[in-house]
């Protein structure tokens, strides 16, 4: 059985993938028997091109996607720079879980309440600067696509420290770092010279799906992105969505020139790699030292505990709005306070609540049987796979979702299994699979091997031992990558939405459809909620092992 | 097809031209024999082989290593044999007791299941810890025993499991001086008691002494015999 783990995984994971590629290029070139096109043409993309602002969509995209990437990279590094080894970057990594578990959408309305006009922001500057009324300025949807920024780069640091924490684990950057000191450069320059180097293979992937991310997002940008005209990944869902049919084609198209726009992202990200390895070399041997890089310091970890902050605060204002009566401007908490609305939305929000658990819990439960399968069996072979692997694994992270999200949809109908439970389980199953995969993949490989050993050589049978010594042992990351997959479920928005074709209404589809409204207490209670799930997968996940190891003190430790 | 030792030590633990090859570069290439209740020490350079061999003979060796020749336990060949299978006891530098189970439930795991019966399982495991000076420990946390404590029940895992040679991974190294001579002792004469041949790895020649059992360096890969 092991033996079939990795296909099975692949196919689940990559398979989704092609056939919904597969099911966007057809119809892009005029093939789609079932809305009665049967004919190859050009006749999409010709009308694709005639859409009004298609450019400026375009733009917004490549640009919004960029600089996210650039500023969460720049951020992530300085601050890595500056602070690793110390006690703040301690202090850093323990709130980082809680905050990465955070859905986009939720952070992004949490973002919102707080930068708006009449926003906490506001509020907190209005007695001071004598604003009686709400000051007229665009600062959300705002037409340069700053806000999105904003909203993706408080989102994206935390994700990429995550990844930059593992990779520094195993490039052994302290001694680099200390070996820099002592050679008399400033922490800053001397991380960037000697350690960032050995780190960047290894947030290479992780950082190219930040940038697909990022280019390519739908829900975020609903919330934060300009409106006239939206990112193209925006205009595709309303195409997608139109009652229309025959818009499918130019939708397909779009969804093509989507993915052709990112891999040219990536392609140029790659091109500036080259010409900033270039430069690097010729400025890390030129010996500089900067020693006095207080203010760098300082500055970056303002920003990167800003990020953080905002995350946190906007959580807060979605808590507040959720159960505000009457709120005047600018006073900084509403008048009066009540659980009006909660009780008026609970059968709704039951509804929603059990269908996003019901999904997360069985794309978890195939995703840790499948993850865990392919590790013991690597494992059990002591082989690892290759860096092509890798590559598999973020397949599903580098593609925008929405170029095969229609695609996927059409796939299933051939199947049967349109807007089915199944079939939205396994839309989500394509990102669930990569990310609790990579949450596991390091503890499940640094088991010290002789435990495994000890076992088989008490007369243990390998699957007595995978059951009695590996699992017990690894019960921690195993519920935390259970706790990861369910995060990244819940904040599925598209593949909820497309797949399901609406049947299957979540707290993320619900949220982000009250998007466009503008009922803040709604918002507020949906977003909130939507905050609070994954929360409560990691406290599950931190708890029962917690109460089940109580009297086991070497089982404290670790994750 | 049996070499020459099999005939002399039917019930030893017998290597007949082993050698192990790594990348092409070969860690050693020996014929050994361990006679019942025999310690017999490896001694060699770090990087010469010696864990590797312990793995070979376990059957726990990672695959990349090309081996080649036999491995007699008991007149039998274990070369071919899973590692459960094999009844090859081995001790490490580190306890490496399961932190998840109780003293007890450490022991239990390693009790074979043909002893059945709550309480005649119960019986082994009070009587092997009565042998360690540990009466009364089946309920504790390892977490709570001290490193020699550790050791003990480790070492008393292993021969519950009822093995017909034991293994030893430099399993002193980590305990201090005085500590070490007493739990040297201790495993010496659970080992001969049981009657097992030993083969020991270590790079302390005092630990080499205390056995009184010949001494094998290997150097330049090949075996030599003080």
């Amino acid at each position: 059985m092991l033996r079939f783990a990795p296909v099975l995984t692949v196919i689940l994971m990559v398979g989704p993938v092609l056939a919904g590629l597969l099911g966007t290029l057809l119809p892009a070139f005029g093939y789609l028997p079932a809305l009665g096109g049967g004919e190859w043409s050009l006749s999409a993309w010709r009308e694709l091109a005639a859409q009004p602002g298609l450019e400026i969509s375009l733009r917004l995209s490549a640009v919004s996607g960029l600089l996210a990437t650039l500023i969460s990279f720049a951020v992530v590094m300085l601050f890595c720079a500056a602070w690793q080894g110390t006690r703040v970057f301690g202090a850093i990594q323990r709130v980082l879980s809680p905050i990465l578990s955070i859905p986009h959408a939720a952070a992004a309305f949490g973002l919102a309440f707080l930068i708006a006009p009449s926003g906490w922001i506001v509020r907190l500057v209005a007695p001071l600067a004598g604003w009686q009324q709400p000051p007229d300025i665009v600062t959300l949807q705002d037409g340069w696509g700053l806000a999105l920024v904003a909203g993706l780069v408080i989102k994206e640091i935390p994700f990429l420290f995550l990844m930059t924490l593992g990779a520094l684990q195993q490039a052994n950057a302290g001694q680099s770092q200390q070996v820099a000191l002592s050679l008399g450069y400033g922490r800053v320059a001397g991380w960037l010279k000697t350690v960032l180097p050995r780190i960047y293979p290894q947030i290479r992937l992780p950082l190219f799906a930040v940038l697909a991310y990022s280019a390519s997002v739908v829900d975020v940008a609903m919330i934060l992105g300009p409106t006239t005209p939206s990112p193209l990944a925006v205009r595709i869902l309303h195409w997608l969505s139109d009652p229309d049919l025959s818009m499918r084609f130019m939708a397909s198209a779009a969804s093509l020139l989507q993915l052709m726009l990112v891999a040219g992202l990536i392609a140029l990200w790659m091109a500036g790699e080259k010409i900033a390895g270039f430069c690097g070399l010729y400025w890390a041997e030129g010996g500089g030292r900067y020693r006095r890089d207080g203010a760098v310091r300082l500055t970056v970890a303002v920003v990167s505990i800003l990020a953080a902050g905002l995350i946190l605060a906007g959580i807060a204002a979605l808590a507040v709005w959720s159960i505000a009566g009457f709120w005047r401007y600018p006073d900084l908490l509403p008048g009066q306070f009540t659980v009006k609305l909660w009780l008026r939305e609970l059968p709704a929000l039951a509804g929603a609540l059990i269908n996003s658990v019901l999904i997360g819990g069985a794309a978890i439960m195939i995703g840790i049987i499948l993850v865990i399968a392919c590790l013991e069996r690597e494992a059990r072979q002591s082989a690892r796979p290759g860096r092509g692997v890798m590559w598999l694994i973020y397949l599903p992270l580098l593609m925008p979702q929405i170029s095969f999200m229609f695609g996927l949809q059409v796939f299933f109908g051939y199947l049967g299994l349109e807007r089915s439970f199944i079939s939205v389980v396994l839309a989500h199953l394509v990102f669930v699979l990569p990310y609790m995969f990579l949450s596991l993949a390091d503890p499940y490989r640094s088991l010290d091997d002789r435990y495994r050993h000890t076992g088989l050589c008490l007369g243990a049978g390998p699957d007595r031992v995978f059951w009695q010594v590996v699992l017990p042992l690894l019960a921690r990351p195993v519920l935390a990558a259970l706790a990861v997959g369910f995060a990244v479920s819940i904040g599925q928005y598209l593949p909820t939405l497309l797949i399901g074709a609406g049947r299957f209404a979540t707290i993320t589809t619900d949220a982000v459809a009250l998007a466009a409204g503008n009922d803040r207490r709604m918002i507020g209670i949906y977003g909130l909620l939507q905050a609070l799930l994954p929360f409560a997968g990691f406290a599950v996940a931190m708890l029962v092992p917690a109460i089940v190891f109580r009297q086991r003190r070497g089982m404290r430790d670790g994750l | 097809m049996s070499s020459p030792e099999t005939a002399i030590s039917p019930s030893g633990l017998v290597l007949a031209g082993v050698k192990i090859t790594l990348k092409g570069q070969v860690l050693c290439d020996l014929d050994l024999t361990v006679a019942p209740g025999e310690i017999v020490t490896l001694m060699g350079p770090s990087g010469a082989g010696k864990s590797s061999l312990l793995g070979y003979i376990c059957g726990t060796l990672a695959p990349g290593f090309t081996c080649r020749g036999r491995v007699w336990l008991k007149g039998r060949e274990i070369g071919t044999l899973p590692p459960q299978d094999r009844h090859v006891g081995i001790l490490f530098q580190d306890d490496l007791l399961f932190p998840y189970l109780s003293v007890g439930g450490n022991l239990a795991f390693a009790l074979p299941v043909d002893i059945r019966g709550r309480g005649q399982r119960r019986d082994k495991i009070d009587q092997a810890l009565e042998i360690a000076g540990l009466a009364g420990f089946a309920d504790r946390d390892p977490a709570t025993l001290s490193g020699g404590q550790r050791a003990r029940v480790a070492v008393m895992r292993v021969l519950l499991s009822a093995p017909s040679a034991l293994l030893l991974d430099e399993p002193f190294s980590r305990l201090d001086a005085k500590l070490r001579s007493q739990f040297r002792e201790f495993v010496f004469e659970q080992a001969r008691q049981q009657n097992l041949p030993t083969l020991m790895v270590t790079h302390d020649p005092e630990d080499a002494n205390a056995t009184g059992g010949p001494v094998i360096t290997l150097t330049d890969h090949r075996a030599q015999q003080a």
